[in-house]
């Protein structure tokens, strides 16, 4: 037996035991080997039950363990960490002809997966409201300064009302309240040791990105602007000192 | 990286103790579920055990949690991703994680599994068996050399729950778990449901079993609870799940285990359908009282 042989009769339920197999009461060891094969997928699938909570409640277990199924033997765990396990679920969900009738299924499961991420993000102190109230009144440096983002930010920008989905399932919300189809976009971040997820305008999502992508915070604005032209950018600032989430000032290559 | 300084230096040979030993009492599996818990509660017990794999994270919760319990408690790192049994090489970057981690938390024990869990680029979340072998044997010296060079430290070896055997097997596990202690000097995590389960799966006298194995090396001890099934002969099949109360039988096996090593750190382990903490810590009470017990009987 190589672990090759192993290995791939593990992830492949059509091929039969590998060869080399032996059981002490000569008893047929293809149906002990199926112990393995079965730890190993349940194991997956309840990786991805762990991390997409929300996702299986909205499709009943039943659906998303065989979706689960189909996942974890396409694509199988690259890494040791299985913390980060079904980074591209949402992706599969999204290319998954029966899931085709729930629209909004992927972009839960990229808020879900987000949140994953921001609660293991790095920790790093936010800059005070000094430092930045003092970046903003130099005129020297504002036209390129730019913000680093605490590593556990992301937004997750959708066609669908993902906040409100995931806020009906943590209780905060009433689902029948819910109009799936109403765009949101989802702003993940970890705050101290607790994950939020806030529902902010499409404006400042865009915002969000260009400061990620690295443009200064004019031309970040600028672009929120283009969406939004009561694009609030005090308000914003705010929030992100409320939270701890600008990390750093620093300049950029591009200027306002 | 900067752990070279903190390590002794080679000349001294592999640590057993650089930051003392985990006491031999009873310990628990650290479950994020009970960290408030436990540090508002700081229940009495011997350690804390952690998977390595769970706490190989940038930031957040876990390690806010786990630096303020290590202040408290003797921990034990039990690595369930390291592939000591695989045919590939050990992946560097793999033990890199793990010299950073026992850097930050200076764990009173490293332990890891007989068995291999990743093939190439994938990796399988199971603790997988290997034949035993003049081969394997070689190559699961090798890679525990290693890991003593790369982390400077003794590790202790786990042996494992297993549901077939290999034609190609030409060892005994006792035997080939004997000859890897002797070869690499390592310690034994004696697993006594792992030998309980093991020992009815491929109809051996797990009293026997426990006899055979290399006892003066055994640093710590596992124990969980079993599921049950049936092999195609309609035998029993016990299956290592974590997610059940420890049988009886093998509290009678850590008994008639602890009688021949003498107290050792006991873990006991619960990785699904975890319950309420007060329910595992009356478990770990009940270890606790065999050690109890134990110790008077070593003493007289």
């Amino acid at each position: 037996m190589s672990q090759q042989d192993f290995a791939a009769a593990l992830l492949d339920p059509d091929l039969p035991a590998p060869a080399g197999l032996a059981a002490w009461n000569g008893s047929d060891p293809a149906q002990r080997f199926r112990v393995y094969r079965n730890n190993v997928i349940v194991s997956l699938i309840d990786a991805l039950a762990d991390t997409f909570e929300v996702t299986l409640e909205l499709v009943g277990e039943e659906f998303f363990r065989a979706i689960a199924r189909l996942y974890a033997y396409a694509c199988p765990p690259q890494s040791r960490l299985m913390a980060f396990y079904g980074a591209g679920f949402p992706d599969f969900i999204e290319s998954f002809p029966p899931a085709a009738g729930l629209p909004y299924l992927a972009d839960v499961a990229r808020l879900e997966y987000r949140r994953i991420v921001a609660y293991h993000a790095a920790d790093v102190p936010g800059v005070g409201a000094e430092a930045v109230a003092a970046a903003l009144a130099d005129e020297a440096t504002l036209p390129t300064l730019g913000m680093t983002l605490h590593p556990s930010l992301s937004v997750v920008v959708s066609t669908s009302a993902v906040v409100s989905l995931w806020a009906a399932h943590q209780g905060i919300l009433d689902l029948s309240t819910v109009a799936p189809d109403a765009p949101e976009t989802a702003l993940i971040l970890r705050h101290g040791l607790n994950v939020e997820v806030l529902q902010i305008p499409a404006a400042v999502g865009a915002f969000l990105c260009e400061l990620q992508a690295g443009a200064s915070l004019g031309r970040a604005a600028a672009e929120a602007m283009s969406i939004d032209t009561d694009f609030n950018l005090v308000s914003i600032l705010g929030l992100l000192l409320q939270k701890s989430a600008i990390t750093a000032l620093n300049p950029t290559r591009s200027p306002t | 990286m900067t752990t070279a300084s903190h390590f002794l230096p080679k000349e001294a040979g592999i640590s057993t103790l650089r930051a003392g030993a985990v006491p031999a009492r009873s310990g628990l599996g650290l479950k994020p579920g009970h960290f408030r818990t436990i540090l508002v509660t700081r229940p009495d017990l011997g350690f804390f055990e952690i998977h390595a794999e769970n706490y190989m994270v940038d930031g957040g919760p876990f390690h806010h949690y786990l630096t303020q319990i290590r202040r408290d408690y003797a921990l034990s790192i039990h690595g369930v991703g390291l592939s000591i049994g695989g045919e590939g090489p050990l992946d560097e970057e793999h033990l890199d994680r793990l010299a950073s981690l026992i850097s930050r938390y200076e764990p009173q024990s490293f332990s890891e599994h007989l068995a291999w869990s990743s093939h190439g680029d994938i990796f399988l979340n199971d603790l997988l068996p290997a034949p035993y072998n003049p081969a394997t044997l070689q190559r699961v010296c090798d890679h525990i050399d290693r890991v003593h060079e790369r982390l400077d430290r003794r590790m202790l070896l786990e042996n494992p729950a297993t549901y077939v055997e290999f034609a190609a097997s030409t060892l005994a596990e006792t035997d080939f778990i004997s000859e890897v202690v002797k070869r690499t000097g390592c310690g034994l995590l004696l697993d006594v449901n792992n030998v309980y389960v093991s020992c009815n799966n491929h109809g051996r006298d797990p009293q026997a079993f426990i006899e055979a194995l290399p006892l003066a090396a055994a640093a710590q001890i596992h124990l969980a609870g079993f599921a049950d099934d049936v092999d195609a002969a309609g035998a029993p099949l016990l299956i290592d799940s974590h997610g059940a109360p420890i049988a009886q039988a093998v509290w009678d096996l850590y008994r008639y285990t602890l009688e021949r090593t003498g107290p050792l750190p006991t873990l006991i382990e619960r990785d699904n359908d975890i319950p309420a903490f007060p329910v595992l810590l009356a478990e770990a009470q009940q270890a606790e009282k065999r050690l109890q017990t134990c110790r008077v009987e070593v003493a007289a």
